[in-house]
């Protein structure tokens, strides 16, 4: 039975390989990482982090990111609930077109939208400031969340509703009460994906932000050419993005086996 | 099975005006963009499809187009495959299980233009772990900035390393999801490995697998972020995929017409394959 091990081990230590060189990069001096090839850091420097932690142009980054990433998680959810219920109990004029309409808005190319992306939200002065990202990133957010939210709720049983209903149940009531609890996995999993396509995503995030609303991905790229080429920094600032992928990663952890299959199984 | 009930237009609302918001209004720009020709200054002039035209005329595009497709052909031909093998590979229980787990989901997390960056700083000759191993160590000459099929070769394993992950997990998802009492059935019934694949493994990942295809396909025909961070579309053009060059038209060279008009038909070539792919997964439900 050892052998099964084998083959996932493998492949974690290949998906390893380059995040630990990116990790032991940010704890090298300039000098050192252009001065020769070494293994681990031979002058361990805190140097590259106490950067990003004092400089305001480095921290507000994160915080920028995390603020328009949480609000549109939040938008996206919410938004979502009650338009996959629909999908998934009624039938109505137009439904399936209407489905699949949602769904292209998550097939368009971000580099097709970014130039109108930037006009529109100049346009009702929303330019640079976290809700514009939050809102933008609703474009591919949502479709995907209907489309999650309505596989879990399909897996739920109509008699559920119907049985409510005779017990009494206002239709809110019984939302919130019972149907939200029964799908709460599917709701985590789902918040879990429009977090991760927020967070990761940085095309149209960067066109619609300048100076306030920056994200932090956005502050890389600038000082990779800036700055010359301070690898180290850039090294330090990457590793820090990983950081809240992976604690959001440990909140699910127990769903990710079910979970990913989008309650299609 | 489901109740007719056009009130649900109501719950559909938030989701559609949300939506409707963020679609309609810049397709429309672009759709206006494409159709006219500008000199600076707000001044525009009426155009017709001049631009459509030039642009499947022009070899600039049928280059980049093929670049497309045969990277997400290329991707997809070794992510579907890995991913399945490993989701088979992975043992069901066990302590290193979630371990496994959280650690393929890693990659997927990371903001994309980090994974350039990363990959960038990994693959450096003498100073990445992988340039070094390749030139120093083993002796082969490596360095993607110079040659074109070792940029080609980066950027696919870079992608392969972001999202065979994907079809693992959700492959994995599929399987954990079989009774045990299929497999002592076809253990009693003599069935060889493969008779199990193919009979009772294969069929209970269909979906997530169509899923899966789906999210890939989109997601790599639409990729911009990963390969412009790592080689920026070169060396020359040899990795400038559809995105990469359509960005350098409308905000490099500000050809709002042109890069509109390719827009159009960039986004009419996802939706075509991505239709198929949905009604033929559809079909696939309603049987």
């Amino acid at each position: 039975m050892r052998r099964r091990y084998l083959i996932p081990l493998i492949y974690s230590l290949f998906l390893l390989l380059p995040i630990y060189w990116l990790v032991a990069m940010s704890f090298k001096t300039t000098n050192e990482i252009l001065g020769g090839f070494s293994l681990f850091p031979q002058t361990f420097t805190w140097a590259n982090y106490i950067t990003i932690f004092t400089d305001p142009t480095w921290y507000w980054g994160y915080i920028n990111s995390i603020i328009y990433v949480s609000l549109n998680t939040v938008i996206s959810v919410v938004a979502a609930l009650p338009a996959a219920y629909a999908f998934s109990r009624y039938r109505f004029l137009g439904d399936k077109h209407l489905f699949f309409w949602l769904l292209t808005n998550r097939m368009a190319p971000a580099a097709v939208f970014a130039l109108p992306f930037f006009q529109l939200y100049s346009a009702v002065g929303l330019f640079d400031t976290t809700i514009a990202v939050a809102l933008a990133h609703t474009l591919f957010n949502i479709p995907l969340a209907v489309w999650i939210l309505e596989g879990f709720m399909s897996g739920v049983p109509k008699e559920l509703d119907e049985t409510a209903y005779v017990d009494g149940y206002s239709f809110p009531r019984f939302f919130v009460k019972i149907f939200l609890p029964t799908i709460k996995a599917g709701v985590g999993v789902t918040a879990f994906f429009c977090f991760m396509f927020s967070w990761v995503e940085l095309l149209l995030a960067k066109s619609l932000t300048a100076v306030d609303a920056k994200p932090i991905a956005a502050t890389m790229t600038k000082t990779a050419s800036s700055a010359g080429y301070e690898l180290g920094l850039l090294a330090a600032a990457g590793t820090l993005t990983i950081i809240p992928g992976a604690i959001v990663i440990y909140f699910v952890r127990n769903y990710i086996a079910k979970g990913f299959a989008l309650g299609r199984v | 099975m489901k109740t007719v009930n056009q009130k649900a237009w109501f719950f559909v609302l938030p989701v559609l005006a949300l939506v409707a918001f963020n679609a309609l209004i810049p397709l429309m720009t672009v759709v206006n963009y494409s159709v006219q020709e500008t000199f600076g200054d707000n001044l525009f002039f009426w155009q017709g499809l001049d631009w459509f035209e030039q642009l499947l005329r022009s070899d600039r595009f049928h280059a980049a187009l093929g670049r497309q497709f045969l990277f997400t052909g290329m991707i997809l031909a070794i992510e579907v495959p890995l991913g399945i093998a490993i989701a088979l590979a992975m043992p069901r229980k066990g302590f290193w299980v979630p371990v496994f787990l959280v650690i393929m989901a890693l990659p997927m997390l990371i903001p994309w233009n980090v994974i350039g960056a990363m990959w960038n700083i990994f693959t450096l000759p003498g100073i990445g772990l992988l340039g070094y191993l390749m030139n120093e160590t083993l002796g082969i000459p490596y360095n993607m900035t110079q040659d074109p099929v070792a940029a080609w070769i980066t950027v696919v394993v870079m992608d392969v390393w972001h999202w065979t992950s994907l079809v693992v997990l959700l492959c994995y998802a599929g399987l954990v999801s079989i009774p045990d009492a299929y497999y002592q059935a076809a253990r009693i019934d003599g069935a060889s490995s493969w008779k199990v694949f193919r009979y009772i493994q294969l069929p209970k990942m269909r979906t997530v697998l169509t899923i899966a295809i789906l999210l890939r396909f989109m997601d790599s025909f639409n990729i911009y972020t990963e390969p412009f961070v790592l080689t920026g579309g070169g060396p020359g053009n040899s990795t400038t995929l559809l995105s990469i060059d359509l960005v350098k038209i409308a905000l490099g060279q500000f050809d709002l017409g042109p890069a509109a008009a390719m827009s159009l038909i960039y986004f009419a070539i996802t939706l075509l394959v991505s239709w198929l792919f949905y009604t033929l997964m559809t079909r696939e439900q309603a049987k």
